[in-house]
């Protein structure tokens, strides 16, 4: 039970996505992904792929004159809770939210289309180090003629295996800049990388590796790099709600079947209370979640404030959702068998992705001047 | 000198001799002596330390020497295990049959038995693994449905256990099972030890979500046991059962460094944080989180050793057991999650073929059963609500 209004076209993306996702990219798609990679060390399935470009899920935040369908923050947020429910493995967020907001306030033509086309695969690298700090650039750009060459090492950067080009923030002598490069250009070495929840992340290694395109530079830059932050970080908690929501649906499913001195798990009043408190958790997750990614369609001055709140909430009621799933299914919880452990691997991995819940409560804590 | 003195210079002169150098390195499960029919050293420092150690009695101090042990008293049981923290000396045999049967063994075994199992467990020589739970019976333990039919000599036992931990690799299990199937649900189980290898044992592994494969579904399909294999009286299975679960559950509470691994949280802190101009770690949230994990676990540091030393003196911890593990375990639960918060996406790596080894991100997720075996967090709740507040 759930308070929600969505317009016609978001109703339409969210069962479009609900039925995609949980018949084609589900957690058996993640699970084959897990032995096909070894754990990761691999590009998405480029059957997913073409159906995300058909979907027109690449050109979601993308005006139609970029080649996009132009649908908003919140029906990206709408595919990402489906994304999050399934375990989908798929590039939304790298791409279609990240590389495709940066490639739009940049009011690039080319690049964007053949984007939102699914012609080319671009991923995002921002970050370069083992906690969220996309302010915390050392990779540097010089410049060479009317191009710039690249050289330092970005880390973890979601969807690059297999992607075709990567966008990447480095220091220009014109301060901040944000550039494309191919990814098999020279001087470019990627190190796939395996995880707990076998995403695809690399680390990216540049040495005087030449610019494709500097997409923007100086102050520019900055906005737009904290445009698609902003907006990456509000679907990514969307992502991780849609988890949660899922982990304590099936938890209890489960409550109502298992039975323990001759009655169902369900019957016992410690553990309705703690279901009931995660349906609360998870319903002022989707509240705030929503709000975040309406503000941002609407450009609402709120909507960096909301999107720091968003996945600061989002991430807390992710960690509370699995782990209670966890222990709630007893043994059977602990099994590599059974779904649950997925959820709560990908829940720690998405925790970190575009900042955790102390990363975003202390700015908010900066906000209030305390 | 005391004789408490003496006992520290000797144990320590003989330590620093006797202890190879590799065997006082910190250590992973990977690197646990389990001991049993198939073990296989995993170095030659390892047996040397083992058979040294047995010699002495000193796989279990506190054990009567007629049954292994070196009779030591409770401070010189003390003195021992400081001596080898001192040098970090590694337990050299761990193992159920210490930890769990032998102390009920202690208890309720009869003489010949205690002289027959006992040695068998000090010396390493037998691998136990425990039969308890079963598919229908985990938090309702007593509900278990595995049957022992009487058939004059012995036992003919059929049913299914299930989160048999190392039934893959054990030698022998101490197992739960229904012989009595008229008497009340308590009532009518025994405690029986039977050999894996007997006709009609078989086992299937499991996978844990950590990686690694240590639980198993153990099926007994009209298994042989002998009627002298009963630990206590037929029927009165429950009352040995709960005893070994109470030494089980100070064990699982306990359980800091041998599974957990070294990770300090502090360093790890320092190194994947970083501190700040004032010499605070630079994430002052996070920094506030391990202030409030680190008086938690000060307190509960000393709650254990209080528990060890009632111990020592004698006395029996009883339904006390349960607020150790229920403490223990959500504390090791809490330290892995701050050494993931740490660690960021640099703890996320994941070698699917090693992943139970050294990771942090198993090891993390393997934390997530210690709230689960052994008894659930909720079932400790129940106990000492019941047990000591007695509410309902
Ligand atoms: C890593 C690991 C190793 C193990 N090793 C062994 C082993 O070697 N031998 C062995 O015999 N067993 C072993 N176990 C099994 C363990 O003892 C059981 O999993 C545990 O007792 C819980 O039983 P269950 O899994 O059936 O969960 P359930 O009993 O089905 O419980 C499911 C959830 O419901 C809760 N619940 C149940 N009843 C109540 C109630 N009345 N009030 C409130 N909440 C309730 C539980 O606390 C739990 O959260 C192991 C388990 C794990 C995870």
């Amino acid at each position: 039970m759930s308070m929600e209004i969505l317009t016609e076209d978001q109703q339409m993306v969210r069962d479009a996505a609900a039925g995609f996702l949980s018949a084609s990219a589900n957690v058996d798609s993640l699970r084959q992904r897990r032995n096909a990679t070894q754990g990761g060390r691999g590009a998405h399935d480029p059957a997913l792929l073409q159906a995300m470009a058909e979907l027109g899920w690449y050109g979601i935040l993308l005006p139609e004159d970029q080649g996009g369908v132009d649908l908003g923050a919140r029906a990206a947020g709408l595919i990402a809770q489906e994304a999050g429910r399934n375990l989908s493995p798929l590039p939304f967020l790298g791409s279609a939210v990240l590389a495709a907001a940066v490639l739009r306030d940049c009011e690039d033509q080319d690049w964007a289309a053949k984007l939102a086309s699914g012609e080319i695969q671009i991923a995002f690298a921002f970050e370069e180090g083992g906690k969220h700090a996309p302010d915390h650039v050392a990779m540097q750009a010089l410049a060479m003629g009317n191009s710039y060459n690249l050289s330092g090492a970005k880390r973890h950067v979601a969807d690059l295996t297999g992607a075709d080009f990567v966008i990447t923030t480095a220091q220009s002598d014109q301060g901040l800049g944000l550039f494309l490069l191919a990814t098999q250009g020279t001087g470019v070495q990627i190190d796939p990388l395996a995880t707990v929840d076998s995403g695809n992340y690399a680390h990216l290694q540049l040495d005087h590796a030449q610019a494709e395109a500097v997409l923007a530079i100086g102050e520019r830059a900055e906005t737009v790099l904290a445009n698609a932050l902003r907006v990456g970080r509000a679907v990514a908690a969307a992502e991780l709600l849609g988890l949660a929501d899922e982990a304590a649906t099936r938890t209890s499913a489960y409550l109502k079947e298992r039975k323990q001195f001759g009655m169902t798990l369900a019957s016992f009043q410690a553990l309705q209370h703690r279901a009931a408190d995660l349906y609360c958790q998870i319903e002022s997750t989707r509240a705030v979640v929503a709000a975040a990614l309406d503000a941002i369609d609407q450009a609402d001055p709120q909507a960096e404030s909301l999107s720091r709140v968003a996945k600061a909430k989002a991430t807390k009621t992710a960690r509370l959702a699995v782990s209670e799933a966890v222990q709630m299914h007893g043994g059977i919880g602990m099994t590599d068998a059974l779904d649950i452990g997925l959820f709560m691997k990908k829940a720690r991995a998405a925790a970190e992705i575009l900042g955790d819940h102390n990363h975003h409560s202390e700015w908010l804590l900066q906000q209030k001047g305390l | 000198m005391s004789d408490l003195e003496s006992f520290r210079a000797s144990t320590r002169a003989w330590l620093e001799e006797n202890c190879p150098q590799p065997m006082r390195a910190p250590m992973t499960e990977a690197d646990i002596c389990w001991g049993g029919r198939n073990w296989q050293f995993q170095s030659e420092e390892q047996q040397i330390w083992l058979e040294r150690m047995v010699a002495r009695g000193w796989t279990v101090p506190r054990w009567p020497t007629a049954y292994g042990g070196a009779g030591l008293s409770g401070d010189e049981d003390r003195i021992l295990a400081e001596e080898m923290e001192r040098i970090n000396a590694r337990p050299p045999l761990q193992s159920f049959g210490i930890w769990m049967l032998g102390p009920a063994l202690l208890q309720f075994g009869t003489e010949e038995q205690k002289r027959h199992y006992l040695p068998q467990i000090a010396r390493g020589e037998i691998r136990w693994c425990q039969g308890y739970s079963e598919p229908g019976a985990g938090s309702d333990l007593a509900g278990v449905q595995t049957k022992g039919v009487d058939q004059g000599e012995y036992f003919e036992v059929s049913g299914q256990k299930i989160w048999t931990s190392y039934a893959d690799k054990a030698d022998w299990i101490f197992c739960l099972v229904r012989t009595e199937p008229d008497a009340p649900k308590h009532k009518g189980i025994s405690f029986l030890l039977f050999d894996m290898a007997s006709p009609g044992v078989s086992t299937k592994p499991i996978q844990l979500i950590s990686g690694a494969s240590p639980f198993c579904e153990t099926f007994f399909d009209a298994v042989h046991v002998p009627k002298d294999q009963i630990v206590g009286a037929r029927g009165a299975g429950w009352s040995v059962a709960k005893y070994l679960l109470t030494h089980e559950r100070e064990m699982i509470a306990g359980t800091d460094s041998a599974l957990f691994g070294s990770a300090d949280l502090v360093a790890e802190a320092k190194a994947h944080i970083g501190l700040d101009s004032a010499g605070r770690l630079a994430d002052p949230i996070l920094r506030a989180q391990i202030a409030d994990f680190l008086v938690d676990e000060a307190a509960f540091e000393a709650e254990l050793e209080a528990a060890r030393a009632w111990m020592r003196a004698g006395k029996m911890i009883g339904v006390q057991s349960a607020r150790l593990k229920y403490t223990g375990t959500e504390l090791n639960k809490r330290r892995q999650e701050l050494l993931m918060a740490v660690g960021g996406l640099e703890a996320l790596a994941w070698d699917s073929a090693n992943a139970a080894d050294h990771e942090l991100a198993s090891l993390w997720l393997r934390s997530k059963g210690n709230s689960i075996e052994g008894g659930t967090s909720e079932v400790m709740l129940s106990i000492l609500s019941k047990g000591v507040l007695e509410l309902g």
